[in-house]
């Protein structure tokens, strides 16, 4: 009985997928453009459909991990702290003023909006605002708990005001 | 077989090239251990022959008359020469412990060694903070106005003491210049310290010796040792802001620099660029190698590095940018003109 449950578990390992990661952007996704999302549902001469763009990235640990700290390298921090936000608006919450979709966080991350946020399309290629789009969605849970992790991969700590003085060093 | 079994040694030396090796000190503190390294070696070498050749004696003996018979049967000694065989035993078995115990005391005497300066008079402090894959190397100073920072490439000056502060930004590192010192950890929130110090000019190669993700092995720096007015000259050129580009071509690439995501990461003084997360380029001409210690510094190479750094590295932090293929020669033309 035993063995049989440890022949049945060694089975079920097999269907268990490594998540393939593939570090290298595709030259699709570098390009740098802007409108994902319209902004209005009201179309003159009657509304068209539009496709709906997804993130290429979602629910990809890696990609999340990546626009985690990328969330820090390009200062989304300096003024949305660690989502909990300061100068520029939280961004774990409910009601997203511009949307909450990926297009939109797409959008808004390309052409900023109104009363700060910056216009970051032209800077940073496309590959990386869909990883920071997929961080932020992860913030609120919109991204697979599978995905996400529970902490970061590296110690955020740093160290305490670093003395020059070193005894009977002269520099 | 016994032609490869030669070949062995050979292969052995290769180990100790005159760039990244313990064996081959350049400094006093390398010097110490490379000591205790031999004096290891040899006493422990003589030991293992002696043991070796005590054990193969009575194998090539001739045989006393002990034939058919067990031989617990036949060849129990009498008591008189079990007492002198558990004599010998207890006196090797001393001698052994003694021997330990003086390993252990020159190991101490060796690991106090290396861990102090000869002399602290007119010593450098050198901070260096790991990062995933890439030292930031900052010259501290009283005056402000004289901080150099730069990238992957320290400067010593021979014949002084330079203490070492270690830091990390993300994971644990550890630095090792074998041909100058042991290795030191890098960790985060905690400052770590080793003191270099080379008695020769010359370049010394340093890796990465605590596994920290994906491109570990290319964590590389490198250690160049040269004499005092040699290294002003390097520090008083570091000290400089960047040189402004000069042809039209240069003038280009450095619209690029800035009109790109390179401006967000990297620092070229004199410009916008102000990014605190990758290597300081003000003076990347100057340096001889790029990607931490991974490509010789050349125009080439820097081509394919920005054209397609995860090719090079693969996983690295640098952006994948969207370089048109004419931007990628102007742009490569005013980076190597950052001397």
């Amino acid at each position: 009985m035993r063995i049989l449950a440890a022949l049945a578990g060694l089975l079920a390992l097999t269907s268990c997928k490594e998540q393939r990661v593939d570090v290298r952007p595709s030259p699709a996704r570098l390009a740098v453009f802007s409108g994902a999302a319209r902004e209005s549902e009201i179309q003159p001469g009657g509304s068209q459909s539009q496709p709906v763009v997804t993130n290429p990235v979602e629910g990809n640990a890696y990609a999340i991990s990546e626009g985690q700290r990328l969330f820090n390298w390009y200062n989304c921090s300096g003024c949305h702290a660690n989502g909990g936000g300061g100068i520029g608006p939280p961004l774990i919450k409910q009601v997203w003023t511009y949307g909450g979709e990926p297009a939109n966080l797409f959008d808004t991350i390309i052409k900023g909006r109104p009363n700060g946020m910056p216009a970051w399309g032209g800077r940073i290629p496309e590959y990386q605002i869909w990883q920071i789009v997929a961080y932020v969605r992860s913030l609120n849970n919109l991204e697979p708990r599978t995905a996400t992790p529970a902490r970061a991969d590296t110690l955020e700590t740093r160290p305490g005001t670093i003395q020059n003085e070193v005894k009977g060093v002269t520099k | 077989m016994k032609r490869a079994a030669w070949c062995l040694p050979l292969l052995l030396s290769a180990c100790a090239g005159p760039q990244q090796s313990a064996l081959d000190p350049g400094g006093s503190h390398a010097q110490g251990t490379a000591n205790l390294w031999w004096f290891f070696s040899v006493l422990l070498g003589i030991i293992f022959l002696l043991v070796f050749g005590a054990w193969l004696v009575p194998l090539f003996r001739r045989n006393r008359g002990v034939d058919s018979q067990l031989l617990e049967q036949t060849h129990r000694p009498p008591a008189a020469t079990e007492w002198t065989l558990a004599k010998r035993v207890g006196a090797a078995s001393g001698v052994t412990v003694l021997i330990l115990f003086g390993l252990l005391v020159a190991s101490i005497v060796t690991g106090h060694a290396v861990s102090q300066p000869q002399s602290r008079a007119n010593g450098m402090v050198v901070e260096v903070t790991g990062n995933q894959w890439w030292w930031y190397v900052r010259y501290l100073n009283d005056d402000a106005s004289r901080i150099v920072v730069t990238a992957n490439e320290i400067h010593i000056p021979v014949g002084r003491p330079v203490l070492i502060r270690e830091t990390s930004n993300d994971v644990i590192h550890s630095f090792w210049v074998p041909g100058l010192q042991g290795k030191t950890d890098l960790i985060p929130s905690r400052v770590t310290t080793q003191w270099i110090e080379a008695n020769q000019a010359g370049r010394f190669r340093g890796q990465c010796a605590e596994f920290c993700g994906l491109q570990h092995a290319h964590m590389a720096l490198w250690v160049v040792a040269e004499p005092e007015d040699k290294f002003e000259s390097w520090m008083n050129n570091q000290l400089k802001t960047a040189v402004p580009p000069s042809t039209p071509d240069q003038v280009q690439g450095q619209q690029i620099f800035l009109n790109h995501a390179c401006v967000l990461c990297h620092t070229i003084s004199g410009t916008t660029a102000a990014g605190q997360v990758a290597p300081d380029l003000s003076h990347l001409a100057s340096r001889f190698t790029i990607a931490a210690g991974t490509l010789p510094n050349t125009k080439g190479n820097l081509a394919g590095w920005i054209g397609d750094p995860q090719a090079v590295k693969p996983g690295n932090h640098m952006a994948t940018l969207p370089l048109r293929s004419e931007e990628v020669q102007p742009l490569v033309d005013y980076l190597e003109s950052l001397q």
